[in-house]
């Protein structure tokens, strides 16, 4: 590329350049600095102090909440890709073009309601008088705990994540060269040889990036652990409302809230190269 | 400088405002000088008086006569718990808020802090009040008034009516019964909880524990945690109340049972043998007002007879009150309510449990941070 084309691009890049920096960069500085600062008679005064860091990190109410929300997150970004991977199949392979693209816009339908919403509306579902039960009921059965829950807080992570892993997986099934899979059926393997040797390792890239949605969307949420998931025991999310009620102490939640990010970075970055990393 | 102006101009943040303000001030000189003539072509214009409170308390149902009476709009500010109040005037300029409403623990912070206007105490009615309430702690500074306490209420046991009898709600015991096992919820505040669970322990002034005690509380609540389903907000109780997946609360009290029995819910709450605690909400007048006289204005309404009936039957959520001619008042417009709330002047009231020395006013922790309430409270969230 010429130097005169670089600088004749250098305006186009300039707008989302300042945009990082005001709405991410800045913030993300803001929080970081904060994180030195102290709270004195309930409002934040400057500083350059470690107490806040070495509060948070040494108590064991932390490590306890961050092994919780980050089992919490890779259940749900297993749980998600395994829902959401024979739909993604039959949108990608089985369907028409037109239905395709009518199922895709559906998926995008949940995201028109708020979230708070439907995972309220998830409290009728999993109650212990809710729908659920009273079905397992009519079958004989006994009713299950499943509302203040692990298992409630996954269906939220679920409800949150489904409809945008899907269409990730769909997209990235529906870009394979269906030569291959013809080839692989030309030289006998059966399905489920096909779906694992062939399939599955052509659609590597979208199945980590949509694992990937769901644990950053589930690790940093608030809601279904709250209002499906009891509250109990908390995860980090709930740390930081925690926190904050415990005498303004924002630069306390400002650690957690920096320890959340570094994990993100960290296992984006790990999700990355599994799903870009070269074949042996 | 007096100590609570040098509090109050002391954050960086406080003079940034301030000095955009000036410049938004200056700037917008020439344009105040054009609308003052339109001003005064439209003086029926109503004035705005600015509330940071509790939701409901700027409602029609509470302030629309007072609106009437005066020309004036009330706009509210509404926030969910003590917390988030002060984080709300820590980041505002003086002068954002006419009226703080505020749990009266933190009164005492507000004031030191110097977001709250000196008052005088001859504007109010505290003849009428309760003596019990005619100097509430913490509202006075020596003889400065900061506070004028509005409304109350007590936490106890609240209960599912269909699932569990009175006579099992009136002691704290019945959080760790069997038959309840996961259906106890908290309130997700350490401070009505721990208060409630150090009265059971036996501590009679359950936020002044010695450190032999705070041990002992950690102990009581720590053999509760299996019996709980979990933590929850406002919402998150109301709904589990409602649903029924939640049969026992601890940490609230009427404020919220008495607005779900209101729309049909089986729910009630009780004040238990081993005690209970005393919410109790109070305005202020913000530091920097310019309406000083309208805000004065509004805290006579609603301290006064008629503003604590409607204070009292507030759609959003009933609360005690603490004038003793809104009783009388109250019990002549809806004798129902007055006996659903105990505020009667015959007979058994809510003033004899406050006599019997029953009730302890909820604050703030006084031998421990507040921290290390909150982190035990965190820790005790844990799995059990």
């Amino acid at each position: 590329m010429s130097s005169n084309t670089s600088r004749r691009r250098w305006p186009l890049l300039l707008p989302p350049l300042l945009w990082q920096l005001t709405f991410f960069l800045l913030p993300l500085l803001f929080l970081f600095v904060i994180s030195f600062w102290s709270v004195v008679n309930f409002r934040l005064e400057p500083d350059m102090t470690l107490k806040n860091w070495d509060f948070m990190l040494s108590r064991s109410s932390f490590w306890s909440a961050y092994g919780h929300t980050w089992a919490l997150a890779l259940g749900a970004a297993v749980v998600t890709t395994c829902c959401s991977f024979p739909a993604a199949c039959s949108l990608a392979f089985t369907v028409s073009e037109r239905t395709r693209k009518l199922a895709l816009m559906f998926l995008v339908v949940p995201f028109f309601t708020s979230y708070l919403v439907r995972v309220y509306s998830w409290q009728a579902f999993l109650s212990d008088n809710g729908i659920v039960n009273a079905l397992l009921s009519l079958v004989g059965l006994d009713g299950l705990p499943m509302l203040n829950s692990d298992f409630g807080s996954l269906v939220g992570y679920v409800t949150l994540a489904l409809p945008l892993v899907t269409l990730v997986q769909t997209m990235g099934l529906a870009q394979i060269d269906r030569n291959l899979i013809e080839a692989a059926h030309n030289l006998r393997a059966g399905p489920v040889r096909t779906l694992f040797e062939v399939i599955m390792p052509l659609a590597k890239p979208s199945l980590v990036v949509g694992a990937l949605f769901a644990f950053i969307l589930a690790f940093g949420d608030f809601v279904a652990p709250t209002y499906l998931g009891g509250g109990a025991p908390p995860t980090l999310s709930n740390l930081i409302i925690d926190t904050t009620k415990s005498g303004q102490q924002w630069p306390r939640a400002a650690v957690v809230a920096i320890v959340m990010i570094l994990t993100l970075v960290v296992t984006s970055l790990a999700a990355v190269r599994l799903a870009y990393g070269r074949r042996k | 400088m007096k100590e609570e102006d040098k509090n109050l101009l002391s954050p960086f943040r406080r003079r940034f405002l301030q000095g955009s303000s000036a410049l938004a001030v200056g700037s917008a000189l020439p344009l105040s000088l054009v609308s003052a003539s339109s001003n005064a072509q439209t003086a029926g214009q109503p004035r705005t008086l600015t509330m940071l409170a509790w939701y409901g308390h700027a409602e029609p149902d509470v302030v629309a006569e007072f609106e009437a009476k005066h020309n004036v709009k009330v706009k509210p500010k509404y926030y969910t718990g003590g917390d988030n109040m002060l984080a709300l005037i820590s980041q505002s300029p003086a002068g954002t808020y006419d009226l703080i409403l505020s749990d009266a623990e933190y009164v005492p912070q507000l004031r030191k802090a110097g977001y709250l206007e000196r008052l005088e105490a001859k504007d109010y009615a505290f003849d009428d009040y309760f003596p019990e309430f005619q100097k509430f702690p913490g509202h006075w500074d020596g003889n400065d008034l900061y506070a004028v306490m509005v409304r109350f209420g007590f936490l106890g046991v609240a209960y599912n009516t269909d699932a569990v009898p009175e006579s099992k709600a009136r002691s704290f015991k019945v959080y760790w019964d069997p038959a309840y096992k996961g259906k106890v919820g908290h309130f997700d505040w350490y401070l009505p909880n721990m208060g409630e669970l150090s009265l059971y322990a036996g501590h009679k002034a359950p936020y002044k524990l010695e450190g032999d005690q705070f041990a002992k509380l950690k102990s009581v609540m720590k053999s509760l945690r299996p019996q709980v389903a979990g933590f929850f907000d406002y919402g998150g109780t109301f709904s589990g109340l409602k649903n029924g997946q939640l049969q026992l609360v601890c940490g609230i009290g009427d404020w919220i049972t008495g607005t779900l029995a209101r729309s049909g819910a089986k729910v009630s709450s009780v004040v238990p043998d081993e005690g209970g605690l005393q919410w109790t909400e109070s305005l202020s007048i913000g530091k920097g007002t310019r309406n000083r006289d309208l805000a004065n204005a509004f805290i006579q309404y609603i301290t006064s007879a008629q503003g604590q009936v409607k204070s009292a039957k507030m759609a959003a959520y009933p609360a005690l009150i603490p004038n003793r001619k809104g009783w009388e008042l109250l019990g002549q417009s809806d004798p129902a309510e007055a006996r659903r709330q105990g505020m009667v002047l015959q007979g058994h009231s809510v003033m004899d449990d406050i006599r019997s020395g029953k009730i302890v006013f909820r604050q703030l922790p006084v031998q421990q941070s507040i921290e290390d309430w909150n982190d035990f409270w965190s820790e005790y969230k844990e799995r059990a």
